[in-house]
């Protein structure tokens, strides 16, 4: 139950923070975003507790399922690369939120 | 054989361009000689057995390479190659090379690969293939048609029939699956001669079939298509026209006839359109006063008519159809061929216009004249043989007259008077006298094109092919004899019996062609003048409906992307969450959810209180108004997060994710240096209210989904076999870095290219120019110079500089006022130690938590301290290398060590293990899939290396040149 609970609770701050302009703050959402989801398929893999899937340590009756952290750890990788790209978009403009184009100098209203 | 033929098509297709760039205009007569050849030779196997050819192709989909020469396929092929070629010497006297408007070149490859594809498509006997050549012959017509690119006409012409024929084509895809799965066979042979189809299937998948057909043959609806493609060059029309990609669709029709003519959706389709088209464009013909439109309307007329015989289902009428299907395709292309000639001649083809060109060129004329009478069916052409036998094939329709085969036979002779009335018309107005206004020199009226006379292949090849009407009329007998060994196929429908001949006693067809004839000329007087103004008979045009269709496709394309995608990220992002809020909420709230009985609040206290802690840190990094302290609260959900990854049972998770996080925050307080220390204002309180309730409503709608996921386990779980696999076949006792570096180590393929391509961006995005990025390789040559000075220099122990100052590599080079005595020390002594864990990461991932990630991130940790400690220059004195080819390396080691098994024989990517004994270490265990771990663990390193080399050093000069301009504008 606390599992969901804290899924949700990052779920919706990760959505109040993406929807903004600011480049860091979707940068800072879309971390949340990750955390809440590398939960979701943690918890729907493995419905309580379980061992460590090493077999030397944990028999195979109570080890955790291996493939939903395999699939976590692979997303937790990605998201590191794709935060690391974001942040350089941000920090290519004067501020995180881009209103003039850099090579236009067009602006946008609002 | 036939694919061979086929094979030689496309080679020529390929060497046409150079063949026609270095002989000019008579490569085209090269190029003809491969149809020819396909001609002979299957002509060849005009009496002779069915022969059948069968190659395996792609035998998953059941696909093969099949063909079959039974007596259609062979009159087809003999149709298709036997006038490509005649069209290809045509065009050998008739294209000029030095035009520029349209690329001689491109017109021959695209012919000859047109006329391998209609052989295709008329001999395979497989469903599928015949699509391939269908879908292949749509695409050079595109070509063919678009021939001159400069004209907006003919561009916009090979756009409307692709997209006709390519939209009719996919609907018979469609059919064609449905009738293939429906029957269990592919093969059209067996679908055609198996046993009586019915059912609602196989009604929709004949339906779908002919829809093609209608598209390709240009039957009404989508008629409107064919005038157009007039664009092209005229040798093209007469191939696309007469011999080849129209009766693609007649074929379709008369190949399937024998298996599906009596079901009633057959019957509607056939029998109506093919009599609707026969009439409107026999209508249409008649009012045109460009030769070529004329011609084009009297095509879609006798299409109707090929198609509405072929299809009927009787065989008195399929030998009939056969016939005329011969007989079209000789005085068609002679027509279109002598139009192409006058065309040449004079500059024109308007009837209005031209003049005098019977008595200029008189065998031109006698070639028109003659295919001109056997298009209206006058003796003792094939066309008079073809239409007596569909006139005694039709007038005595079995369910009487009052059927759709009554409707179909009246349509028939209506449709024949108009074909007499055209052919008059187009003769007078090609050959005749013009009016009297005209001069006496002939050509055009009032042009400045001159006459000079057509070349004698010019006229020499019409006239062949006109002379050939003639001939097979003559010997109709024979032909009968050919054509039976199909036609006796075609059984469906009672019929009476019929046979090809020019004399049958005075019968009742001969005295209904009388009367045809008659008519015909009567309605060729009264319609004769050509400037007489042509009111249209319907107010609905066809063409104008698909331009409105068209625009509304567009529009309706333009207006819902500007709706959706209007600029804004926020709206955009707020689409898809509502989507999520409603789908999944609405799934929730309606659907059969099955609800656990029974909640459990936790596994263990501390999992209470890490979650207590990650959900306070969740809200207030909403609310934190300061760029660091979201940072820092960010961060405590990441590790709060790896605190739950590991009472869940997952330390690898948690070990790199403590990692990452670290990782990210280094990067992210790299990069707030370049930015304000507040986030921007929020606009208003409204939508800081809306953002609320939406994020609210979504956290919801996925924190249920959360309780109904984690409780409605009912499958076994995926990785059950795992633990044993992973120890067989993975030689690892880590069963997570099994899974990554061996069974499912294709994702984590796919997951290094990402990390590469974000990689290469971050770069690119902050290096923006080659002459930066050509300043950090120079200063890290300098580094690697350095370092071999280093080694060579003595340590100083005089005066002066003392050891203390060399706690790093670059001491000297720093600002003193920036340096940390303590971090420079702390960094000395623990760099090495930090390498050599991630190194034992590394080895040990494989059987203990750790594995080439959460190496590659310790690695670059250890690089993120000694960049902390001395900036640019110390990295570059650590790694001095350009992060490119870290990243390179590591792909190409991971891709490397995927072939080698490969290479010996085995699955990509298969693991071995073998244990060595090492003196002093012990015994070691060396697994292969280490290599694929040691390409991770690269990339990973690159990954790192490239952050800081960009986000850090990069950063720090772009600020330093920033603070340098600064500081020269105030002074």
């Amino acid at each position: 139950m606390i599992l969901p609970i804290t899924i949700g609770v990052l779920t919706a701050g990760a959505i109040y923070l993406m929807l903004q302009r600011g480049m860091v703050r979707i940068i800072f959402g879309l971390a949340l975003l990750a955390h809440a989801a590398n939960l979701l398929i943690l918890s729907a893999g493995v419905t309580a507790w379980r061992g460590e899937p090493l077999p030397s340590r944990t028999g195979v009756e109570d080890a955790g399922d291996p493939l939903p952290q395999a699939f976590v750890l692979t997303a937790i990788v990605i998201a590191l690369a794709v935060t690391v790209l974001m942040l350089a978009m941000a920090v290519i403009g004067h501020n995180d939120d881009t209103k003039r184009m850099p090579e236009t100098g067009e602006t946008h209203r609002r | 054989m036939v694919l061979t033929f086929i094979g030689m098509h496309l080679l020529a297709a390929v060497l046409a361009g150079p063949l026609v760039r270095t002989l000019g205009r008579r490569g085209f007569a090269v190029l003809a000689l491969v149809p020819a050849g396909t001609a002979a030779w299957v002509a060849t196997a005009l009496l002779g057995p069915v022969r059948v050819e069968r190659t395996g192709w792609v035998g998953e989909l059941g696909l093969e390479l099949s063909f079959r020469l039974d007596t259609l396929a062979v009159v087809m092929s003999l149709i298709v190659s036997g006038i490509g070629a005649l069209v290809l010497l045509y065009c050998a006297a008739y294209i000029d090379p030095r035009s520029t408007a349209g690329s001689p070149r491109l017109l021959g490859g695209a012919l000859v690969g047109f006329a391998g594809a209609m052989l295709g498509l008329v001999t395979t006997d497989d469903l599928l293939l015949l699509y391939v050549f269908w879908e292949i012959t749509t695409i050079l017509s595109y070509l063919l048609v678009g021939y001159l690119t400069t004209s907006a006409v003919s561009t916009r012409a090979a756009r409307q029939a692709l997209l006709v024929t390519a939209a009719g084509g996919l609907t018979m895809l469609v059919g064609l699956v449905l009738l293939g799965e429906g029957a269990g066979t592919y093969r059209i042979s067996e679908l055609v001669a198996g046993p009586g189809a019915s059912g609602a299937a196989v009604a929709w998948g004949v339906g779908l079939l002919l829809v093609g057909a209608v598209t390709k043959s240009a039957l009404v609806p989508f008629h409107f298509w064919l005038p157009g493609a007039m664009a092209a060059p005229t040798p093209v029309s007469a191939y696309l026209h007469a011999a080849a990609m129209v009766k693609a669709g007649v074929y379709l029709v008369a190949r399937f006839a024998p298996g599906y003519a009596d079901l009633p959706v057959w019957q509607v389709m056939v029998l109506v359109l093919g009599s609707a088209t026969m009439l409107l464009g026999g209508f249409r013909a008649t009012r045109q006063t460009d030769l070529k439109l004329l011609l084009a309307y009297g095509t879609v007329s006798q299409l109707g008519m090929l198609v509405l015989l072929v299809g009927y289902g009787s065989e008195a009428a399929a030998l009939a159809g056969l016939t005329l299907l011969v007989g079209h395709a000789l005085f068609k292309s002679s027509l279109f061929l002598a139009t192409g000639a006058i065309d040449h001649a004079t500059g024109t083809r308007d009837i209005r216009r031209l003049h005098g060109v019977g008595r200029a060129a008189p065998w031109l004329a006698l070639a028109g004249v003659l295919a001109a009478m056997s298009m209206a069916g006058l003796p003792v052409l094939i066309g008079f043989v073809g239409k007596e036998a569909a006139l005694a094939a039709l007038l005595e329709p079995a369910p009487g007259w009052l059927s759709l085969q009554g409707v179909a036979a009246a349509s028939f002779v209506a449709g024949s008077v108009l074909t007499v009335a055209y052919s008059l018309r187009y003769v007078v107005g090609a050959f005749g006298p013009g009016s009297p206004g005209g001069g006496s020199a002939p050509g055009a009226g009032s042009g400045a094109h001159s006459w000079h006379a057509p070349g004698p292949l010019l006229v020499g090849i019409p006239l062949a092919l006109a002379l050939g009407g003639l001939a097979l009329g003559v010997t109709s007998t024979a032909l009968e004899e050919v054509l039976a060994r199909h036609t006796s196929t075609v059984s469906l429908l009672p019929g009476p019996e019929v046979h090809l001949g020019l004399w049958h006693g005075l019968s009742l067809p001969l005295l209904v062609s009388v009367c045809v004839w008659v008519l015909g000329a009567l309605w060729w007087w009264r319609t004769r003048d050509p400037e007489r103004a042509t009111a249209p008979l319907v107010r609905v045009d066809a063409g104008r409906a698909y331009d409105r269709l068209m625009r509304g496709v567009d529009r309706a394309a333009l207006e819902s992307t500007g709706f959706l995608s209007r600029g804004s990220l926020p709206v955009l992002l707020g689409t898809i969450f509502v989507v999520l809020l409603v789908l999944p909420g609405l799934q929730l709230a309606l659907g059969g959810t099955t609800w656990p009985s029974r909640l459990r609040l936790a596994d263990s206290a501390a999992q209470v209180a890490v979650a207590l802690l990650v959900i306070a840190a969740a809200v207030l990094a909403t609310r934190a108004r300061r760029r660091l302290r979201a940072v820092f609260l960010v961060g405590v959900t990441g590790y709060g997060c790896a605190m739950l990854f590991l009472l869940h049972g997952a330390p690898d998770l948690a070990l790199t994710q403590i990692l990452v996080e670290t990782v990210s925050l280094v990067v992210l307080v790299l990069v707030l240096r370049r930015l304000s220390g507040r986030f921007p204002d929020d606009p208003s309180v409204l939508t800081r209210r809306l953002r609320a309730a939406l994020g609210a409503g979504v956290g919801l709608v996925v924190g249920l989904l959360a309780v109904v996921a984690t409780s409605s386990r009912i499958h076994e779980p995926a990785g059950a076999g795992l633990p044993e696999r992973s120890v067989d076949y993975g030689a690892g006792k880590n069963i997570v870095n099994v899974i990554l570096v061996d069974i499912r180590a294709w994702d984590t393929m796919g997951e290094l290219s990402v990390v590469l391509a974000c990689a290469t961006g971050v770069a690119s995005l902050v290096w923006l120019r080659e002459e930066a990025l050509e300043g950090v390789r120079k200063g890290l040559r300098s580094a690697r110079g350095a370092r071999a000075g280093w080694r060579a220099r003595p340590v100083p122990t005089d005066t002066g500089s003392l050891p203390t100052s060399r706690w790093i590599a670059v001491a000297d080079r720093l600002d003193p006022e920036r340096r940390s005595v303590i971090l420079e020390i702390v960094t000395r002594m623990v760099f090495h130690t930090i390498l050599l864990w991630s190194v034992y990461l590394l080895l040990a991932g494989h059987n203990q938590p750790g594995g080439g990630f959460a190496a590659g991130i310790v690695a670059g940790l250890a690089l993120c301290l000694r960049f902390l400690a001395g900036r640019g220059y110390e990295l570059g004195a650590a790694l001095p290398v350009m992060p490119a080819a870290v990243l390179g390396t590591g792909l190409f080691i991971a891709a490397g060590s995927a072939v080698i098994p490969m290479l010996l024989g085995s699955p990509a990517l298969r693991t071995w293990d073998a244990y060595l004994t090492i003196p002093l270490v012990g015994e070691v265990h060396l697994v292969t899939s280490l290599l694929f771990d040691l390409g991770v663990y690269l990339v990973v390193i690159g990954l790192m290396l490239d952050v800081l080399r960009s986000l850090g050093s990069g950063l720090d000069a772009q600020i330093a040149t920033e603070r340098e301009t600064a500081g020269r504008g105030t002074r």
